[in-house]
């Protein structure tokens, strides 16, 4: 993040939307909205003595909501570019025009809350689509009870909770009371594989709950972890390895089964209600907190950008590719890369990206600066 | 620096990097402490170093307080070093007179239930890193120049791909198969899934578009059997059955591809006549030969095993695929797949999956505990889900057995002087982040020479191996980190050749002098391991920037604590 922030031929467009496109593959003419930060970008030194006296507490997105931030803050600490962002729906000054202290305590004057959104264009020969991932919201699926149970948490929220930055610095402590949660169990396919909710897999569940539960462990030698799965996809490089030491190395139980429902006891530990499949005998599991691996979907307004962009989307709303040209989508010049265009891990997604731009380059003539070759 | 007008002027910065130092070590104490330090002119703490404002503030130090060494104690070399050498750059200071005191890999998150005595370390470290700080040198980067052209090894689809890729955006290929024609694995395929493209269209379509071109060169039926060099110069021999062609590529793309893996006749009665692997059934469907109604596939045959205990991706969507189309030619028959983790990954193959239930395939869940067991024209398995044993009447029983690594990997990967895995596929230099790279610059890998691949994810690995290799091509030259041996006196060379025979990446050759062998290092070659200057009796050769004085004075203010 911080190389593409630095590189002398990037010039990152945060806090943007693309609202429309004109032209063709070589010769595109994108129209993006720049949103208001109220906050002057070349001004603003990132030093934060806004957002420490700013009295307006809201729930960090950043920390799935188990940690407030506030009215005007930066997204995370290392985020790029380091420039805070007023939130308009939360700001007294811009809601009412009442307030007005970060103004005052800006020492290098970057406050401005009269600033507007603006329209802008950008000419561009070609359009990479690489707006990523986000966790389908469990709280459909009433039978898990997230929302309802308080220690029934999600993947994402896990992530913040084992987190040294986090809210809890680094300790599993449960929501309802704060106490070290020891025994976790992480359920598969909450939303997924789901001819209700999203009909694939999403790739990357099964193997971050075994890393989920190898980290409880190691803060916690008496951590105990359960994984409830259907078919454990172990497909990538190492996977199964991994899979396996988790088991040995780790106390890992893998559980074949898929929940029925979920209920809570008087303590507030969630109750598991599950056949196991492999004995084909309804059990239940008493544990001090659930982690629903909820299926990963694509980002929030991936379909309003297809609608600008043209490109069409599969059944399932991921990015339309050429099977055997799999970063280029139905629109020439316009290219995919990343979990848009179908789930994938890390190195997937890397490994796509640089294809991804291969494209671009072949299509925008990118060749060698030095020597000429001729045929 | 000019020792006489004093010690160079030092500046300290402690990141706290949010709670992970400054929750567990006294950073306020650590930057009071550095001020004593000799030659410190100035100390900092940041929240976070490397973000946006802890940078800004850095370059800023620098400029005020004319600073001419930067020590920062935060994290580590392996993810930041980078950032903070550029930050150094960008005040005006020369990159290699930036020094890291890792106080969080190798202090605070060591010892976080000892703050006090992790303070304490923290100190040392500091205080070493400083003291190595005063005797860095300046060094600029290596520059040398990249031949436009690439060797692509091996003719599948990935090398295919990544040759025709190359040769569009006008870089001179050398494409390289071992076989006689080209398409690898492709060729032995009927349609391919989740789109039911016959395989043999998609092969005509890359092969045609690398015959086309006028920069590519294919030889066939040869190996690569020699490669010297480095990156952006490598001179490569391609052994061919009438001639020895030699090529100068800048870089390599390993495309080699991998093998099935053929089951001895012992596991589950293989005998190639009823009792078939999976690739050997896309060659009677291919052909039209398929007979008999009742098919039975076991998956994992080999794989997934103690032997062989990765899961070779592919095979069970291929067994799906080839189940449908069964289902489709032959509506009466029956297919029973015999399976212990159904692999339908990503946007498509779940419903692929439930297409193959809709059209009447069988799914049976078994356990490696209690594997299937062969008998004559039937299949006993114990079925866990339904709990118990089902007899399955077969003609056709096929086995899905794993993709293995390449035959002759390991001789390719000492030619090339790359690492290979445990289960003997290529090691990409890092698992999530550099997946189509090798450690050694210059050369990169794509298909199922990495992992087993399906032929979209070979195509896009094939590309992507395209955009990192012509990142160097484009530019035409490659910046090489001056961190390199250098002989420090040829007089002191005794020519022993010891150093060249342990050089790892090739870097040092003996050369003939007036005054007998002496090595010569290819700085450009050289990835700076040290294993030269450490092991050379003479002591003459010498790493930049771990110089014996850098390690002494570092070592020296570790002894001197206090």
């Amino acid at each position: 993040m911080l190389d593409a922030g630095r590189h002398p031929k990037i010039k990152m467009l945060a806090y943007c939307e693309v609202e429309g496109l004109e032209g063709k593959a070589g010769d595109f003419t994108v129209h993006y909205l720049k949103k208001a930060r109220y906050v002057k970008e070349e001004v603003c030194t990132a030093c934060g003595a806004c957002a420490e006296k700013c009295p307006i507490k809201v729930d960090d997105e950043f920390e799935m909501g188990l940690k407030k931030r506030k009215a005007i803050y930066i997204y995370f600490p290392q985020g790029i570019p380091a420039i805070y962002t007023i939130d308009t729906e939360y700001c007294p000054m811009i809601l009412k025009g009442k307030c007005g202290l970060c103004a005052k305590l800006c020492q290098a004057g970057a406050i401005d809350y009269e600033q507007k959104d603006e329209k802008k264009t950008l000419k561009v020969g070609a359009i990479i689509v690489a707006t990523g991932v986000t966790q389908f919201d469990p709280s459909v699926v009433t039978e898990y009870g997230y929302g309802r149970i308080k220690n029934v948490i999600t993947g994402l929220e896990y992530e913040r909770l084992i987190s040294a930055s986090g809210p809890t610095a680094g300790h599993l402590d449960r929501p309802s009371d704060g106490k070290l949660a020891k025994r976790v169990a992480y359920i598969q396919c909450v939303g997924s594989r789901s001819l209700k909710y999203n009909n694939y897999c999403s790739n990357v569940c099964c193997m971050y709950a075994i890393k989920d539960a190898m980290l409880a462990r190691e803060h916690d030698e008496e951590a105990e972890s359960y994984i409830f799965y259907s078919d454990f996809r172990v497909m990538g490089k190492r996977y199964q390895q991994y899979r396996l030491r988790g088991a040995k190395d780790y106390g890992i139980n893998y559980i074949r089964g898929r929940l029925a429902e979920i209920t809570e006891d008087a303590e507030g530990n969630p109750i598991l209600w599950y056949e196991d499949t492999p004995t084909r005998q309804v059990k239940s599991l008493t544990v001090d907190m659930v982690v629903l691996c909820s299926a990963a979907v694509p980002s929030k307004g991936l379909e309003q950008l297809a609608e600008v962009l043209g490109v069409e989307l599969t059944p399932n709303r991921f990015v339309k590719t050429d099977p055997f040209q799999p970063t280029d989508t139905t629109v020439p010049g316009i290219f995919v890369c990343g979990f848009c265009q179908s789930p994938k891990d890390i190195a997937e997604s890397v490994s796509q990206a640089s294809a991804a731009a291969s494209r671009a380059a072949e299509l925008l003539g990118i060749t060698s600066s030095k020597k000429k070759t001729v045929a | 620096m000019d020792k006489k007008k004093g010690l160079p002027r030092v500046g300290v910065f402690v990141c706290r990097c949010g709670v992970n130092i400054g929750g567990f070590l006294d950073t306020a104490a650590l930057v009071e402490y550095a001020k004593t330090l000799p030659g410190v002119v100035f100390a900092k703490e940041n929240l976070y170093s490397c973000s946006e404002s802890g940078t800004t503030e850095i370059k800023k130090a620098i400029q005020e307080n004319n600073l001419q060494r930067v020590v920062v104690a935060a994290c580590t070399p392996l993810t930041h070093e980078p950032l903070f050498r550029a930050v150094c750059q960008e005040a005006g200071v020369n990159p290699y007179l930036f020094e890291f005191a890792n106080i969080r890999e190798h202090c605070s998150w060591a010892h976080m239930k000892e703050g006090e005595k992790a303070t304490e370390k923290a100190k040392d470290l500091i205080r070493m890193g400083v003291a190595r700080a005063m005797e860095l040198e300046p060094l600029e980067p290596i520059e040398a120049e990249v031949e436009p052209s690439a060797l692509v090894i091996g003719g599948g689809v990935a090398g295919l791909v990544a040759a025709a890729t190359l040769a569009e955006r006008g870089f001179r290929v050398a494409l390289v198969e071992r076989e006689k024609e080209l398409g690898g694995m492709l060729r032995h395929l009927y349609k391919l899934y989740p789109s039911d493209v016959m395989a043999e269209e998609v092969l005509k379509a890359w092969k045609e578009r690398v015959t086309n071109s006028p920069l590519i060169d294919i030889y066939l039926a040869s190996e690569v059997v020699s490669v010297k060099g480095f990156i952006g110069n490598y001179d490569i021999v391609i052994k061919s059955p009438d001639k020895e062609t030699p090529f100068k590529a800048g870089v390599i793309i390993v495309a080699t591809g991998a093998q099935l893996w053929e089951p001895p006749e012992e596991l589950y009665r293989y005998n190639k006549k009823d009792i078939i692997t999976q690739l050997e059934l896309e060659s009677l469907l291919r052909k039209g030969k398929l007979k008999g109604d009742k098919v039975v596939m076991i998956q994992c045959v080999g794989a997934m095993s103690p032997e062989r205990s990765y899961c070779s991706r592919i095979c069970c969507v291929t067994a799906i695929k080839n189940a449908i189309l069964i289902k489709e030619m032959n509506p009466a028959a029956t297919v029973h797949i015999l399976y212990r983790q159904m692999q339908a990954y990503g946007d498509e193959y779940e419903s692929y999956l439930r297409r193959a239930k809709e059209a009447g395939v069988r799914l049976v869940n078994f356990s490696p505990e209690r594997s299937p067991v062969v008998e004559d024209h039937q299949v006993k398995v114990y079925h866990q889900l339904l709990g118990r044993e089902l007899t399955l009447p077969f003609d056709l029983l096929v086995l899905s057995t794993p993709l293995v690594s390449q035959k002759g990997s390991e001789a390719l990967a000492t030619l090339l002087k790359v690492p290979i895995d445990q289960d003997g596929f290529f090691l990409e230099a890092h698992i999530k982040l550099r997946p189509l790279d090798f450690a050694t610059d210059g050369i990169y890998l794509c298909g199922c020479a990495h992992y087993p691949a399906d032929v979209g994810e070979a195509v896009s690995q094939a590309l992507g191996a395209v955009g990192r290799a012509s990142t160097h091509l484009t530019r035409g030259y490659i910046k090489v980190e001056p961190i390199v041996s250098s002989l420090i006196d040829e007089e002191l060379c005794q020519g022993c050749g010891l150093c060249a025979g342990l050089c790892p990446y090739g870097a040092i050759e003996m050369v003939d002098t007036p005054e007998g062998k002496k090595a010569k290092v290819i700085s450009v070659a050289c990835k700076g391991c040290g294993i030269c200057a450490s092991s050379c009796y003479c002591r003459a050769i010498r790493l930049s920037h771990y110089t014996n004085e850098q390690l002494e004075a570092q070592i020296r203010a570790f002894l001197l604590a206090g």
